[in-house]
């Protein structure tokens, strides 16, 4: 979260509550609640690093509170950031070295895993099309998020289907 | 048995080989299915899997070599083909990839053409058009060819007229195959919709983001299935939604 926080700040101070409420309303209900106190946490890391720097503002009724700015390395980090494109997502995961390795290991059955993998996907899947369905229509980065998610598992589902083609024809 | 509604479509044993040129394709070899009424069925798996002959199997659009077919409880085996047509006007509404829509005919007379066919008075059947065609958001295309509709349009008038004679059963080939994105959202937003208000649909699709709508997902490989899951609407284990959707660091 270190970078999007930085980002938030290059519009202009704020401080760590603001910016959870500004990830809120800008990502929706897709993305799961960030939690204050990491927010708080990452900021301190960030000020650490001089990336950021905050300063004490005094409240009256209660304590004070700290808001931040962006330093000039912070914005050459956020520059860097853009500058960057990012990894590919990750194909070789874990479901992957359970279904080359059950074969040797005589415990599991490829199609039972495959199965068994494909309704996980598919309950996900049904949870997305709830979510983008709950989700306000008109905020499309919100939106844009669940169906890119939505099209990462599209994916890995049609991938599923190659394993079970090839698979079963061994059988 | 007895204490369960009877099975809006049950099939046994079905089967059927393709012979064209060159070897013989096993479309559909040996499928049992059981849909029960107010069920959202979908079936999903690659092309040239057979799902669209074993959809065509079940709207009697196509016979089985063997096999048996059951609608409300009753053999199919005996239809003619004339029967078969009065059962897709009256029992069983379709709608396809490409839409087929009547092209030289209005939108309005897309729709009520079952109706009527079915033997609804013309009056009836305009008003059931009405009510579709505003449910589906066509308010005000009656008078439109389909050539002038966009594709997802054109969908929802097919979908207007597999419905206006309020079939039992649904049955949409890749209602979506020939949509973007956009449009398939919409077609899964209606079915959902329908199938709310208690429409029984069995839908083949290669989407899984279509099929996501339904409450039970088959998967067919090779003329067989492969899985018949119930998607529970459960959170999914481990990390689900969160996990797909999480930013990182």
């Amino acid at each position: 979260m270190r970078l999007p926080l930085l980002a938030l700040l290059a519009r202009g101070p704020a401080h760590g509550y603001e910016l959870k409420q500004d990830l809120e309303q800008m990502l929706g209900s897709a993305y799961p609640q960030p939690n204050v106190g990491q927010i708080y946490v990452t900021l301190g890391r960030l000020e650490k690093q001089g990336l950021i720097e905050g300063e004490d503002v005094e409240q009256s009724s209660r304590p004070n509170k700290k808001v931040y700015h962006l330093t000039d390395t912070g914005r050459e980090a956020l520059r860097a950031w853009f500058e960057e494109p990012e990894d590919e997502p990750r194909v070789r995961d874990e479901f992957f070295m359970k279904l080359a390795l059950a074969p040797q290991t005589g415990l599991a059955d490829q199609i039972a895993l495959i199965n068994k993998q494909r309704r996980q996907y598919l309950n996900t899947m049904r949870d997305l099309s709830k979510l983008a369905a709950a989700e306000d229509r008109n905020n499309r980065i919100a939106q844009l998020l669940i169906e890119g998610a939505m099209l990462h598992l599209q994916a890995d589902l049609d991938w599923l289907e190659r394993c079970q083609e090839e698979l079963e024809e061994l059988e | 048995m007895s204490d369960r509604p009877t099975p809006v479509l049950r099939a046994e044993g079905l089967v059927k080989t393709h012979h064209g040129e060159g070897a013989p394709a096993h479309a559909v070899r040996g499928v049992d299915l059981c849909v029960r009424p107010g069920e959202f069925v979908a079936i999903t798996g690659p092309s040239g899997a057979g799902k669209s002959t074993l959809l065509h199997l079940l709207g009697g659009l196509q016979r089985p070599d063997s096999g048996s077919l059951w609608l409300d409880g009753e053999r199919t085996d005996a239809y003619s083909e004339a029967r078969w047509a009065v059962e897709r006007r009256k029992r069983i509404g379709i709608v396809f990839q490409f839409f087929n829509l009547v092209s030289n005919l209005s939108v309005a007379d897309n729709v009520e053409l079952p109706a009527l066919l079915a033997g609804v008075s013309p009056r009836q059947a305009r008003a059931e058009r009405e009510g579709l065609l505003a449910e589906l958001g066509l308010a005000g295309k009656e008078r439109s060819m389909p050539g002038e509709l966009s594709g997802g349009e054109q969908q929802r008038v097919a979908l207007a007229r597999a419905l206006v004679n309020r079939p039992p059963l649904l049955l949409a080939d890749e209602p979506a195959g020939s949509l973007d994105s956009r449009g398939t959202r919409e077609v899964m937003r209606l079915l959902s919709r329908f199938h709310q208000r208690g429409q029984t649909i069995v839908l083949v699709t290669h989407d899984a983001r279509l099929a996501s709508a339904a409450d039970r997902v088959i998967s067919f490989f090779d003329g067989r299935i492969a899985d018949d899951a119930a998607l529970d609407g459960r959170p999914s284990r481990g990390t689900g939604i969160s996990g797909v959707l999480e930013l990182k660091d």
